[in-house]
Order: structure tokens, then sequence, then C-alpha cells
């Protein structure tokens, strides 16, 4: 049955600005069909984002959208969550919007447990500004910045985020396209603080300085590396070698950070009299 | 009774030619001509949603 994607795009936006093969195309697929199975209304959900390929995400989605400035996403949306919080918050960004320059606010954003949806589209590379290292760019890739090879150690976003306190984590890839849709419906309905990472492709900036000859090569290349908790929990520590794990990582309860402020508010108002 | 073929939509000005639905089609329906996805085997088409599900441009449709 096909879907209908166009109800939910802003007329004459497309088509859009990502490059062939770029992976966003198909996690933003996976958002409008989350948004539609969950009956998201468009004047109740608020999209934000930063800065980046992936931060143009929200220019598309027709309904209340923020595009603001580098890594501040997640500042942005506590803000609205907190002035409205009836509205259904996500917030989208990529891998160095989310976790470099704005990695500040993402572990406190966990740390309150504020009911937001954080979607990271993880393509290990910053792929708007020309390609250079990210925090989340493997140890020896090459980036337009590391010619000779990426010294540092990567990011892992899920387990900064789990040690970080959030309350909902979940990894899947642009390769498992029906899964994006799966994990962000379970991260929307979730109450409290959810991330969602999903690992992508960038052919032009990562793909080619990598070896990876065309865009199907890397979609293959998401797919061989991925392993569902399920199948981990019967494969040896050998065998997870270098394979990346998929599905919901962590689930927890804790207090919500509205809810909790509220508290706050009629206290203080008891006092004041 | 004859088969009943669906309907293949590709949108060109939205196509950048990225070779996903050539590749990722079970049946290969699909072949480029020049930097654009063109259909060039519809009977074969087994109507898998692969091709609209994957292609990231929003340029596939499969219409019963």
């Amino acid at each position: 049955m096909s879907f209908d994607y166009e109800k939910y795009i802003r007329p004459g936006k497309l088509p859009h600005i990502w490059c062939p093969g770029c992976g966003h195309g198909i996690v933003m697929k996976g958002l409008i069909r989350a948004m539609d199975a969950l009956g998201m209304k468009k004047n109740n959900t608020a999209i934000v984002s930063g800065i980046g390929c992936a931060s143009r995400l929200p220019g598309y989605i027709d309904c209340c959208t923020l595009h603001t400035t580098h890594g501040r996403a997640v500042a942005f949306a506590t803000g609205i969550k907190m002035a409205k919080p009836e509205m259904q918050v996500l917030c989208v960004g990529g891998d160095g919007d989310g976790v470099a320059i704005g990695g500040n606010h993402f572990i406190h954003a966990c740390r309150r447990n504020i009911n937001i949806t954080y979607l990271i589209m993880n393509n290990n590379i910053y792929g708007m500004t020309g390609g250079q290292f990210s925090p989340t760019t493997p140890t020896g890739a090459k980036a337009s910045t590391t010619p000779y090879g990426n010294p540092d150690p990567p990011f892992d976003i899920a387990k900064l985020a789990i040690g970080a306190g959030a309350t909902f984590v979940a990894r899947g890839t642009a390769y498992h396209a029906n899964q994006i849709e799966k994990l962000l419906v379970e991260a929307i309905r979730h109450k409290g603080f959810s991330v969602v990472e999903i690992l992508d492709s960038c052919p032009t900036t990562y793909g080619r300085r990598n070896r990876f000859r065309s865009v199907v090569e890397m979609m293959n290349n998401l797919k061989e590396i991925a392993v569902s908790v399920q199948a981990a929990e019967h494969m040896s520590p050998e065998q997870m070698q270098g394979k990346v794990l998929t599905g919901v990582l962590y689930r927890d309860n804790r207090p919500e950070y509205v809810e909790e402020y509220q508290k706050v508010i009629e206290a203080a108002q008891d006092f004041a009299g | 009774m004859e088969k009943r073929l669906p309907t293949i939509e590709i949108n060109e000005k939205y196509c950048k030619g990225c070779h996903i639905c050539v590749e990722f089609c079970p049946t290969r329906v699909f072949e480029m001509k020049g930097f654009i996805a063109t259909v060039k085997n519809q009977e074969a088409c087994i109507e898998c949603m692969q091709c609209e599900l994957r292609c990231p441009d929003f340029a596939i449709k499969v219409l019963p």
C-alpha cells in the first residue's frame, strides 16, 4: 500500500537539498510514517533543529517548526516544552550538532528527563561544512581535516545518553527503514527524554574519502554492522567486534521534568500565599 | 485471468540517481537512464514496496 508522504510535506519544498544517496531522506520518511501512525496533529507538534544537513529536515515537514542556532536545538525545545507542556516536541539534528557543539545541552536535557524526543542522524562527519571530522568519526577514518586518519576515539551516542540519564535510548540504521518508524513511535510515546540514534550514510563527504565506492556499498555496510539486541544475546564478544547494537537499548522510568517543575511552582505559590 | 500490474510512478524532478532502487529491487524492475532511474521491467514488480520505502528523494510511488 502506497503511503502518501505529500500530506505532511510543505507544498513546493521538494526536491530536498540532500545529496544523492544521503540517508536523511529515508529517516525523514520514517519520521513522517511515525507521525501518521501516532495521529500527531500538525498544529500540536513542534519539530526543532539546529544547523547542519540533518537540521534542514523540519523545513520540509508541514507542522510547527523551528530552525535554531548551531547545537542549541535541545535548549530551544526545552523552552517550548516548558511554555506549552501539551505540545509534542521533537528535536532533530546530526551528530556534530547534537554531541559536539550541542553536547552540553544534550547531556543536561538527558539529566533533566524532559519529555522531548531527540532524533540524532549520525553520519560520522560534518557533511554540510565540507567533511570535517566529528566526535563520532571512527578512529582511523579520513575526513577533510584528518587526511592521514582520525586519531580520536569516537563517542558512543547511545552510551552517552544512558550515562547522562535519558530514560529511553534506541538505535537504528538508515538501511533498516521500517525499524526507524517503530523506534520513533516507541520513543514519542515514552514519557521522558528519549534519544533515537539513526546510523546514516554520507556518500559525498565520508564515503568517497573512506573507500566506499557507491551509495549502495555504504547502505550494505550499515546492514552488515547492525546486530539487533535480541541477536546479540547469543553472540560472543569476539563475534561482536566491529558490530553495532540496534533496537531499544535502554528504558527506565523517572520523574518527568515539566511535572516536577510544576510542583516547584505550586510550592512557591503556597509560600507566597 | 490476466495479471494486474501496479503503476510505478517516478518523479523525474525529484530523482537524483543514487541507484538505491536499482540495487534493492529484488526483481530488478529499474534501470538507470543517464542520471535518472526508469522502469525497465514493470511485469516483474511484486509490489514489495522496497523502492518506495528506500528512495531517499520521495521520487517513487507504487500504486495498485
